[in-house]
């Protein structure tokens, strides 16, 4: 099977700067990486179909390897689709999160930490949050002190979910 | 003028896809909703009953939709373990979402936003899965997969509080990429091999080098396992599970895991058979067992140590996998439609708890089994069923997989089987603690109790049942604690069924026939046969072997005599058949 070499490259590279960005701990990075992913991905099976070859239309002078294989693109084009709507949806996702708690983290888990705190896993040094802001938002600079707010997890937890509605 | 009842099978995928759109048609009138809804899925079950009627004496059959033939159109296929999976993957929906009916008129609360969306969407969750379970080639398993972990992203976040934002996110990143990593293997599939048809690739996979079909086998099951949570890639579940509504986790917990599960099986019977990986497999279940039970222990919150369990239990289903014989293989079976029920049910009856006490967290509960018995039998007989204890059918696959190990005679498999009387000791250990703490324990005795539990008398108590756990949401849940006993009456029934199934899956020539066709396979029949009577330790003996190792016989019988006889009818075979099995080894 013949692979065009360049496509093989951008794929390889979109894969690992998306694998890259995928780890970081702020969603919107964590989605900029599923993009490049679902990208590169698309671009993999795309290279399935070998070697460019004639539009897939019959005709009688071409031998049965002259035409392109239109399988992947009919594949392609099914995961576009579905990589379009996880895309709108992680997003939506995302900006849900930052109405209602400011945040565009990924939190850690309250009942992870008090288990670890229960049996003594918890160090206090290397699990806590580090408490820099992250976010250049202005809104949560306090602007009298000129302090970054925290914001309290039972104020989180009780729902301003309610206060959206 | 005959009409073959199984020409139907894609309608248990597009039932509720139709259903789905009218459901979503009338979102301002939550009644019709509600009856479309209900109404459509009672016809989806019937189907598949019907359908599972048909194939239990047919064996399998496949649709090619449009008309175009195998390995070029998209087909469905129905087998024997596709039939049971669908029936009670539908049973199981049915009961959930008349639970969920149950809920929403007693809270009177309208938890699915401004569109009425909870509807629609399960029914779309019920379509994706049914769709994952006929797929005839991996693409439309992807589009399946898609369908219902879409769907699932939208029942996991339902109302968007934050919460639930926060364990959502968790679980689609993980989720999508579980995806990616499918598709890739897809990709490098139909590369290797050009189709995507599983029939096609079973004979086409045979024909790469060991390298390239090895790396294909490990990429597959790394993207399925994932999604069925097996040990190193199951950190998500218990962070995300948790916190949907009840009746949704309750959902996601029996089906969304074991679609995994199914897709596994299928990849190691039909396209990739043999036993190259069974003891990483083995060594993998052995420690999602075990890390997943530990993990139970520690949990406070009861749904949190449910998904723990979940995740344990997991490790059953892979041990059975990993056995690659057919004594394994019908457990799993079995074990997969008995987990299905049971786990569903124990996340329903944390919800009603939830309802009744205010909390599910064992540490502020106290004194349930005085205040509502109901609850308490409702609690207990699916809870010592998911531990295993000898009448219920969690024993009974428990059991099989067992004899399967200990008939294997290696020691990987008595590793596995030292490894699942452990767990399931220690399932006993953390249903026990509940059970202590939260039924047992007078309500005066907790330190920090929910107000709700502190009645003045009994009788106040007992009256505030009445609301608190209506008759629309206990009715569903006693439906499926029936079901879980009914797997225990019908067990030899049944075990013949998964029996006769996996030997299907394993034989793979029923598959591949009704997929191709019998002249394609024709010329590679010889070929399928010798490889299968090859590898498999207990094809040769056939039926006779298999029903001496059989446990179904003795399901109804006092546990300890099964246990005796279990004991001896293996040790018979085991030392007659050892030259063979070496032979099988090799």
């Amino acid at each position: 099977m013949t692979i065009n070499l360049t496509l093989l490259v951008v794929m390889g590279a979109m894969l690992a700067i998306g694998i890259y960005l995928m780890l970081e701990r702020s969603l919107t990075r964590v989605l900029l990486g599923i993009i490049l992913i679902s990208n590169g991905v698309n671009l993999l099976i795309l290279q399935t179909a070998g070697r460019a070859g004639e539009a897939p239309l019959y005709n009688e002078d071409l031998e049965a390897g002259d035409y392109l294989d239109p399988l992947p693109q009919a594949l392609l084009l099914t995961a576009i689709v579905i990589a379009f709507a996880m895309v709108a949806l992680v997003l939506a996702l995302i900006y849900r999160s930052w109405v209602l708690a400011r945040q565009d983290e990924v939190t850690d888990d309250e009942e992870d930490r008090r288990v670890a705190q229960s049996i003594g896993a918890h160090d206090p040094e290397e699990d806590d949050e580090v408490s820099t802001e992250t976010s250049e938002f202005i809104d949560s600079m306090d602007p009298a002190t000129g302090s970054i707010r925290q914001v309290d997890p039972s104020e989180r937890a009780e729902g301003p979910g309610e206060v959206e509605r | 003028m005959e009409v073959n009842l199984l020409e139907f099978v894609p309608l248990a995928v597009l039932l509720p896809f139709f259903g789905a759109a009218f459901a979503f048609a009338f979102y301002r009138n939550q009644a019709t909703q509600k009856a479309i809804t209900i109404g459509t899925l009672i016809a989806t079950v019937t189907l598949e009953i019907v359908l599972l009627t048909e194939v239990w004496h047919g064996g399998a059959h496949a649709v090619h939709l449009a008309g175009w033939p195998a390995p070029f159109g998209i087909a469905m296929v129905i087998d024997r373990f596709a039939a049971l999976m669908l029936v009670v993957s539908s049973i199981i929906t049915l009961a959930v979402l008349l639970y969920a009916v149950g809920q929403g008129a007693a809270e009177e609360r309208n938890d699915s936003g401004p569109v009425s969306i909870f509807y629609p969407t399960y029914l779309i969750l019920v379509a994706g899965v049914s769709n994952a379970f006929l797929a005839g080639d991996l693409f439309n398993l992807y589009v399946g997969f898609e369908i219902f972990l879409t769907a699932s992203y939208v029942l996991l976040t339902l109302g968007g509080g934050e919460a639930r934002i926060r364990a959502g996110v968790t679980y689609v990143v993980v989720s999508i990429l579980s995806s990616m990593l499918f598709l890739i293997t897809i990709g490098l599939m139909y590369a290797a091999t050009g189709t995507v048809n599983l029939a096609d690739l079973a004979l086409k996979l045979t024909e790469l080098d060991h390298g390239t079909q090895l790396m294909l086998h490990v990429m597959l099951l790394v993207a399925f396992g994932i999604k069925a949570a097996v040990f190193p890639l199951a950190f998500w579940l218990p962070d995300s599970y948790p916190t949907a509504p009840a009746p949704v986790t309750a959902v996601f917990a029996g089906l969304l895991t074991k679609v995994g599960i199914y897709a596994m099986i299928r990849t190691e019977t039909l396209l990739f058979p043999g036993e190259r990986i069974n003891t990483a497999l083995m060594i993998v279940a052995a420690l999602t067992m075990i890390v997943g039970i530990l993990g139970a222990l520690v949990q406070a919150d009861i749904k949190r140590m449910l998904s723990f369990t979940l995740i344990s239990h997991i490790g059953y289903l892979v041990f059975g996998l990993a056995l690659s014989s057919i004594i394994g293989m019908a457990a799993t079976i079995y074990y997969v439609a008995h987990h299905i029920t049971i786990q569903t049910t124990l996340f329903l009856v944390t919800g009603l708890i939830e309802r009744r006490a205010g909390t599910a967290n064992v540490d502020r509960l106290g004194g349930l089994a005085r205040i509502s018995p109901v609850l308490a039998v409702l609690f207990f007989i699916p809870a010592l069923n998911l531990a295993g204890i000898p009448p219920f059918s969690g024993f009974v696959g428990k059991l099989g997989m067992m004899q399967g190990g200990i008939a294997e005679n290696t020691w990987i498999t008595w590793t596995l089987v030292f490894a699942s009387v452990l767990t399931s000791l220690l399932t006993l250990l953390a249903i026990a603690r509940i059970w202590a703490k939260g039924f047992w324990r007078k309500a005066e005795d907790v330190e920090n109790p929910e107000r709700i539990l502190k009645q003045k008398t009994l009788a106040h108590a007992r009256a505030a049942n009445k609301r608190l756990l209506p008759s629309t949401m206990v009715a569903p849940t006693a439906l499926l604690v029936g079901m879980s006993l009914a797997f225990t009456i019908f067990a030899g029934p049944l075990m013949n069924f998964s029996r006769v199934a996996a030997q299907d899956m394993y034989e793979r020539t029923p598959y591949l026939d009704a997929v191709l066709g019998e002249e394609r396979v024709d010329g590679v029949r010889e070929d399928l046969v010798d490889f299968t009577t090859g590898h498999l330790i207990d094809l040769d003996t056939g039926d006779d072997g298999a029903a001496e190792f059989a446990p179904v016989e003795t399901s109804l019988q006092p546990s300890m005599e099964t246990d005796d006889q279990g004991s001896t009818s293996v040790d018979d075979p085991a030392g007659s058949e050892g030259p063979e099995d070496l032979g099988g080894d090799d």
